[in-house]
């Protein structure tokens, strides 16, 4: 084999695996989204005929239209369902970054021999089957669950609080799933950050609340920021939460797609619906990304 | 950073009991004697006897392993050769298209990918069974394992190889004797993530999963819908347990440093 | 409301020679009274004494480890003190924090709050006094204008340079008026000739601004460039606190002698004392040598060292007549430095001496080779006889 076929090799056999089973599969959503409404019996109107040759393609791409695009509009469980993921995924994205940067903030204040466990403590849980922690908590919210019986014990309540099944568990199952995600940009900022700075803000007169504010939290934006996205992107299209936590009441993109094409077998809105909440998170993982590259320039 | 204060212990404190309280509290009702789960009945392994001897059960967790096993090793291999011609391969046509679907798959909603792989079975009038199941977690794991890679080969000193080709080994006898070996940790992570990815994946396995094979996820998923269960706590303690056996035991033999496996991991996340 | 100090502009004419640690009446601004610091097991400060006046430019020299930075990190407020107290103007500054001590820092690492900018980073210790907002831009521009970096103001850290930034750091910690600065190698990452510079820049701006300087570096050229007066730490001790000239010309012992400077030892035992003079015996059936008497003398056969700086021994190819003191040995080896020569000279014993010549002359050739045999005199008083 000449060195040169086994390049072509090593670049072309993954790159065609990932045209054929990422970009196709891809195109094919897109297509479908466009195509004529119709209940789960393929092959949807308009058709590609390539036998007809240019004719065929014309007669093709005048065929589709965003007739799908336009029903998402007038039915508002749709737009309700974006608004609501968007609200749900921002919100809980904010409880995380409450929970998750006192613990990056006393990993990075620990004593050094103490990190490589409490990064280990912090990491396993994200080898752990994400369904399997989901699921923990169904046990623990439920109405005859093991929250709700402690705090009757304790007397803090007197009936038991409605929690599983209400956006409420929801947010803790992303809080709960996504915690690493926030702790570890967090806390890899924290670690970097040069006591020095902390020492002169104090040594101009900052108390200690105050260098933190002043200097410790700018400092730790970008991986803020990072913990953030991080948090946000994948809670979007989140399914399984809302579906196990959030009972009927709580709307998601993610779960709404799932039903359109399990339940309702109506394809075409379906791939419409994913084509929307794709264009919706193109704007996060921009941001994202230059978030990432802004810490990359500057840290060189 | 520095002085440990009070605040820092109690933050510390709460956020792993967080993060474990909920784990531990599924383990110690996994051995309770009552089929009602919320209330403790006395200590009995009775769910455990129940589990082995459900078929259902054992069948999907059979499937679920040999896709696993070989859709990791697949993506290993795929997403190894991603890496090295992202990092190495210099300019080639379509280049930004390539690193773009590397990218593209670990911020896409488990959703969408599903849903469009699922689309292209039907396209193309594929059976749907562990095959399409290994074709889809084949694809989106072998991205993070690329990403695993890649981040080590950039890290690593192009010179080194180029010592090794100037001694007088061919292009591929340095990419054995050199690279290889010095990237090995990344890819010996990358299998664990897909690995990993594969064994836990519930959405994706969903759309491409046919009638004739059933994933471990998939029935967990579907008997836990309607509640609690209490063999599916049993089932969840012995995943648990195997997790937590394999990352301490990994940890312990690997000389990798934490920090550098936490690298990769954000690495995977964030696709930078 | 805060005032500022003026700054005069111009020095008083003809100051008086400033020398308050001279003077029994004078208050220190800073005093050490047996402080000591221990890390665990480990004695980083041991039992020291020191009195630090206003308005002086007080440099702590040592190698690393020495304790120097342990001195003056407790001086900010970031180490506690073991035993001992330290005052300031009179006050002991135990239990007080970093941020209610009116002694502010410049560290080595400049310490530049990196999301602020140059005007900020200035500003960000006199926003903690609530100051109005006029009176705080009137100072930042002040400062600006005395590290001359006025034109810089909105730059971020990095985008000036590393001597921009030791200016910043300057700047920031003089702001806020302090009554001790304190400088943690400030020159260290500079590279040498911008050091240089950089030293003459400081000791004007801290005679412009009349504020104390304590000055913590293990570059000896350093301390004696800047510093009114200069401490040699050695294991948390102080060895020696006095002013460059007499660190240099009345080293009080071996140690600070060889860590000030190239310097010459001879070991033996003392021979006599004849009014100023000591002669030691050095070596087997050789003429004792001579140099200025420890005061008060030793008694005749206890240790001593003989120390003599290079550039104060002569060499000549004859024996010069009337030599108070003077040795015979063979070039070894020649060090050309451009302006000077250091010749390493092998005697009949084995000591290995060096002497300095200074190169007047461009187109003079060098008087003396290797291999060739040489005399090294010098006169009695150039010479230090040291105890031990």
């Amino acid at each position: 084999m000449t060195g040169k076929l086994r390049r072509w090799l090593v670049i072309g056999v993954p790159y065609l695996w990932l045209l054929a089973l990422f970009l196709v599969p891809f195109l094919i959503v897109l297509k479908i989204s466009l195509s004529d409404p119709a209940l789960s019996i393929p092959p949807y109107t308009p058709t590609l005929d390539l036998s007809r040759g240019w004719e065929g393609v014309r007669e093709f791409v005048a065929g589709l239209d965003f007739e799908n695009y336009v029903f998402l509009t007038t039915d508002d469980l749709y737009w309700k369902a974006y608004l609501s993921s968007l609200w749900i995924a921002a919100f809980a994205t904010f409880l995380t970054l409450l929970v998750g940067f006192p613990i990056a903030y006393g990993m990075a204040c620990a004593p050094v021999h103490w990190r490589p466990t409490l990064l280990m403590g912090v990491i396993l849980p994200f080898w752990t089957s994400f369904l399997i922690r989901v699921y923990s908590w169904m046990g623990i919210l439920a109405q005859e669950g093991v929250l709700n019986r402690a705090l009757m014990w304790l007397g803090l309540i007197d009936e038991p609080l409605m929690i599983l099944n209400t956006p409420t568990a929801v947010y803790i199952g992303i809080v709960y799933t996504y915690l690493p995600f926030m702790v570890l940009p967090i806390y890899a900022t924290l670690d970097k950050l040069d006591v020095s700075l902390i020492e002169a803000a104090e040594d101009l007169g900052c108390s200690r609340t105050q260098s933190f504010w002043l200097v410790t939290v700018p400092l730790a934006r970008p991986g803020i920021i990072a913990g953030c996205f991080l948090v946000f992107i994948p809670a979007l299209g989140e399914f399984v939460i809302p579906s196990l936590l959030g009972g009927s009441r709580t709307l998601m993109v993610g779960k709404v797609l799932w039903e359109e094409f399990f339940s309702n077998r109506d394809w075409p809105v379906a791939s419409a619906v994913a084509v929307v909440l794709l264009l919706i998170l193109i704007v996060p993982i921009i941001l994202f990304q230059r978030n990432e590259q802004k810490a990359r320039e500057a840290e060189q | 950073m520095r002085r440990f204060s009070w605040f820092n212990l109690t933050s510390l404190t709460l956020g792993f009991a967080f993060l474990y309280l909920p784990m531990l509290i599924l383990i110690v009702y996994s051995f309770n004697a009552s089929k009602l789960v919320t209330v403790w009945a006395g200590f009995s392994t009775r769910w455990y006897g129940e589990l082995i001897r459900n078929e259902a059960f054992l069948d999907a967790a059979w499937v679920t392993l040999r896709v696993a096993v070989v859709s990791s090793t697949l993506a290993t291999v795929l997403g190894t050769m991603a890496a090295h011609a992202l990092v190495r391969g210099g300019r080639f046509l379509g280049r930004t298209l390539f690193s773009g679907m590397i990218y593209a798959p670990l911020v896409m909603p488990e959703v969408i990918t599903g849903l469009s792989l699922l689309l292209l079975f039907i396209a193309i009038d594929l059976d749907r069974g562990i095959t399409t199941i290994v074709l889809a977690h084949t694809t989106f794991s072998m991205c993070y394992v690329s990403v695993v890679v890649s981040s080590r080969l950039v890290s690593f000193d192009r010179s080194i190889e180029e010592a090794a080709l100037d001694l007088g080994c061919t292009p591929f006898e340095a990419f054995r004797l050199v690279t290889l070996p010095i990237i090995a940790p990344a890819v010996i992570a990358g299998w664990l993530l897909a690995f990993t990815l594969s064994l836990d994946d519930l959405v994706i396995a969903s759309f491409t999963a046919g009638p004739s094979a059933t994933t471990l996820p998939i029935k967990i998923f579907s008997s836990v819908r309607l509640g609690v269960s209490p063999e599916i706590n049993a089932l969840s303690t012995i995943l648990i347990a195997i997790v937590a056996v394999g990352v301490i035991t990994a940890s312990l033999i690997s000389k990798r440093s934490i920090a550098r496996q936490m690298q990769d991991t954000r690495a995977a996340i964030a696709g930078a | 409301m805060r005032r500022f100090p003026a700054m005069p502009q111009t020095v008083s004419s003809a100051p008086a020679v400033f020398a308050p640690w001279a003077d029994p009446q004078a208050r220190p601004l800073i005093e050490f009274r047996g402080v000591t610091k221990r890390f665990g097991s480990f004695t980083a400060v041991d039992g020291l004494d020191l009195k630090i006046y206003e308005r002086e430019f007080f440099a702590l020299l040592g190698p690393s480890g020495c304790g120097k930075t342990t001195l003056m990190r407790m001086l900010a407020g970031f180490e506690e003190v073991t035993e001992g107290q330290i005052l300031l103007e009179g006050r002991d500054l135990a239990g007080v924090p970093p941020n209610r001590r009116p002694v502010n820092m410049m560290f080595q690492s400049y310490a530049l709050f990196p999301h602020l900018s140059v005007w900020d980073n200035i500003a960000f210790g006199l926003r903690r006094d609530r100051l109005p907002r006029d009176v705080i831009a009137e100072r930042v521009e002040e400062m600006l204008k005395l590290v001359q970096l006025t034109r810089f103001a909105r730059r971020k850290p990095h985008q000036i340079s590393g001597g921009q930034k030791q200016r910043v750091a300057l700047a920031r910690a003089l702001a806020k008026a302090p009554k001790l600065l304190l400088l943690d190698e400030p020159l260290g990452a500079l590279d040498k000739k911008l050091r240089q510079e950089t030293q003459f820049e400081l000791m004007g701006i801290q005679e412009k601004t009349g504020t104390t300087f304590v000055i913590v570096t293990h570059d000896q050229e350093e301390a004696m460039t800047v510093a009114s007066r200069v401490a040699v730490m050695r294991d948390g001790r102080l060895e020696q606190v006095d002013t460059p000239d007499r660190i240099y010309e009345f080293p009080a012992n071996a140690y600070v002698a060889d860590f000030i400077g190239e310097i010459n030892l001879i070991e033996g035992r003392l021979a006599a004392v004849e009014g100023e003079t000591a002669r030691l015996h050095w070596a087997e059936g050789q003429t004792p040598l001579g140099g200025l008497a420890p005061k008060p003398a030793p008694a005749a056969g206890e240790k001593v060292t003989l120390a003599i700086r290079p550039e104060k021994v002569r060499i000549s190819s004859e024996r010069p007549a009337g030599a108070a003191n003077a040795v015979r040995g063979r070039i070894e080896d020649i060090a050309y430095l451009g302006n000077i020569s250091t010749y390493h000279v092998v005697l009949s014993t084995g000591h290995v001496l060096r002497a300095q010549t200074v190169n007047t002359d461009r187109f003079h050739a060098r008087e003396h080779t290797w291999g060739e045999d040489v005399w090294l005199s010098w006169s009695d008083s150039a010479g230090l006889v040291l105890k031990g």
